[in-house]
């Protein structure tokens, strides 16, 4: 469904993603995984156009995402749902607006029928009732699974998620990860999955796909990556602090670093 | 520093100036431009008139009427030295239809409504809301930007008229009512030396500055760097560059208009 082709983006000067390829099957759900700072959200934001890429090719079924004119985007977009970090509720509108958002803007329906599918949408992420809230009243899971019925009131083809469960307790995120399979088990939503969570991913993913500093280490199912020899992996899933993958960024030695300056 | 690397500098930074110009400039056409094109955004125009127009009435209100008063202290004193306080009603007028008020009213909605668009779509641009809005497929600058701006446009200008009549109603109150200037003279001698191409320029001069504070204040705010100190740097830096752009345009509007 969508294939990334060698796709390079720089931040000034700074690689965040070096010759990513991957493909993301039609109907199952991806999990990219990756510790904070590997280029996780860039290539979430070049898949969907939200940036251009330094260079390389993303299709989008038959189109090119990096060739697109907006309004064609556009067109693409009202087929996908992104669920962002922070939720990214728009603070002024309640609830109920935002989720009736999408929906206002690009359908021309009748208040009854607004209000019902809302109540669908809030129900499916448990949280029916809450309509008259503003998001500044609501915790960070209510906040994320809020945004969730956001992204998905248009229903979406594709859902990306940017990750869904981090800094949620431990039901909320469970409550989430059961969210992403069913919808992908019942509507057949293909569902791309940014996390750094392991359990997570390896509960709910079909394939995985690991960054390291902006470069692709690892793809397959659960299965191939439990049992890879490539010691990044390994690390990477058992979480051990030393290793290939250093904690400390610098290259240089810390005594060196304090005793020269 | 080598002279070398100091000419460097100076260029380089021209070249950003220019650039970040060329960049508000396309900015400021593409938010026109959508805002005045299909489907219209009635309800946000709304919201935004109410919130830069309505809500800084009563600051507007409130500087309208001591400006006036101190207009009119001031004018009946040196005015008084020429035997001449009859015309402090057109002196007072003046000044406020063809400066103060349009100079004063724009420094004002900065301050109460520049600031805070500044800070609002810096916060939507750290907090993906702008990203949302775009993946959601609907346009953030004619969502966010586009109805700011024209309201903006169409708020400076009323607010400024309703500035001009405290303005007079201030210095009335400090000329005729305090200090004895008598009222036929007072408002009389105002209709004859008020011109047409005074409440002209003034007119312009509101519209321009509306347009000015919106523009610098939204561009400022959707380029501010995406963190907590480059949306509090972004707001301080509207309100000053857009301040003294108000006060620079003035001047050269009133040597156009003169
Ligand atoms: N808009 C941007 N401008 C400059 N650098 C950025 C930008 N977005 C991300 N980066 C940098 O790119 C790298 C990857 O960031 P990101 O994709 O957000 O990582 P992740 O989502 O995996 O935590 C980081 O080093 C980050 O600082
Ligand atoms: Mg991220």
């Amino acid at each position: 469904m969508i294939t990334v082709e060698n796709v390079i983006k720089t931040y000034d000067g700074l690689k965040a993603l070096d010759d990513v390829s991957a493909r993301f099957e039609r109907g199952k759900i991806t999990v990219i995984l990756g510790g904070s700072g590997s280029g996780k959200t860039t290539l979430l934001r070049q898949i969907t156009g939200l940036e251009m890429p330094t260079s390389g090719r993303i299709l989008f079924g038959e189109s090119d995402v990096t060739q697109l004119r907006k309004k064609e985007l556009f067109e693409l977009r009202k087929k996908m749902g992104m669920l962002f970090q922070g939720g990214a509720l728009f603070n002024s509108l309640s609830v109920y607006e935002n989720i009736a958002f999408p929906l206002r803007e690009h359908a021309k329906l009748a208040e009854a029928t607004i209000r019902t599918m809302v109540k669908m949408k809030l129900e499916l992420v448990g949280l029916r009732g809450m309509e008259k809230l503003m998001p500044s009243q609501l915790s960070g899971g209510m906040m994320k699974r809020v945004a969730l019925a956001r992204s998905l009131i248009m229903d979406p083809q594709v859902v990306f998620y940017d990750e869904p469960t981090s800094g949620l307790d431990p039901i909320s995120a469970g409550v989430i990860d059961k969210l992403i399979k069913d919808l992908n088990a019942t509507l057949g939503v293909t569902s791309v999955v940014v996390s750094h969570d392991i359990v997570s991913a390896f509960n709910i993913a079909h394939k995985i796909i690991i960054l390291y500093f902006g470069k692709k280490i690892a793809e397959g199912t659960v299965e191939d990556i439990k049992s890879t020899e490539d010691e990044r992996v390994i690390q990477f899933i058992e979480g051990r602090p030393e290793g290939p993958i250093p904690f400390s960024r610098s290259d240089k030695d810390f005594f060196e670093d304090i005793l020269i300056s | 520093m080598s002279l070398e690397n100091f000419v460097r500098s100076v260029g380089r930074r021209g070249l950003d100036l220019v650039g970040t110009l060329g960049r508000s400039l396309i900015f400021l056409i593409l938010s026109l431009f959508y805002g005045i094109t299909p489907p219209f955004k009635i309800r946000r125009l709304i919201e935004q008139i109410k919130f830069i127009g309505v809500k800084s009435l009563i600051i507007v209100i409130i500087t309208a009427v001591f400006t006036g008063m101190v207009l009119g202290l001031q004018g009946y004193y040196t005015l008084s030295k020429f035997g001449s306080q009859g015309l402090l009603g057109s002196a007072v007028a003046l000044s406020i239809i063809r400066e103060l008020g349009p100079v004063l009213t724009a420094l004002m909605v900065t301050g109460r409504a520049g600031s805070s668009i500044t800070a609002e779509i810096g916060i939507m641009q750290m907090t993906e809301q702008i990203k949302a809005l775009d993946m959601m497929a609907v346009n953030p600058v004619k969502y966010v930007v586009s109805p700011k701006i024209l309201a903006g446009i169409i708020s400076l200008p009323i607010l400024t008229a309703i500035f001009d009549l405290v303005g007079i109603g201030g210095g009335y109150l400090v000329g005729v009512k305090m200090l004895g200037v008598s009222e036929g003279a007072y408002f009389g001698e105002m209709v004859h030396a008020v011109e047409w191409v005074d409440v002209y320029g003034g007119f312009v001069k509101s519209i321009a500055f509306g347009l000015i504070v919106s523009w610098i204040c939204c561009f400022i705010g959707y380029f501010a760097r995406p963190t907590t100190e480059g949306v509090a740097e972004a707001t301080t830096n509207a309100v000053v560059i857009s301040s003294v752009s108000i006060l620079v345009m003035d001047y050269v509007l009133t040597s156009l208009l003169l």
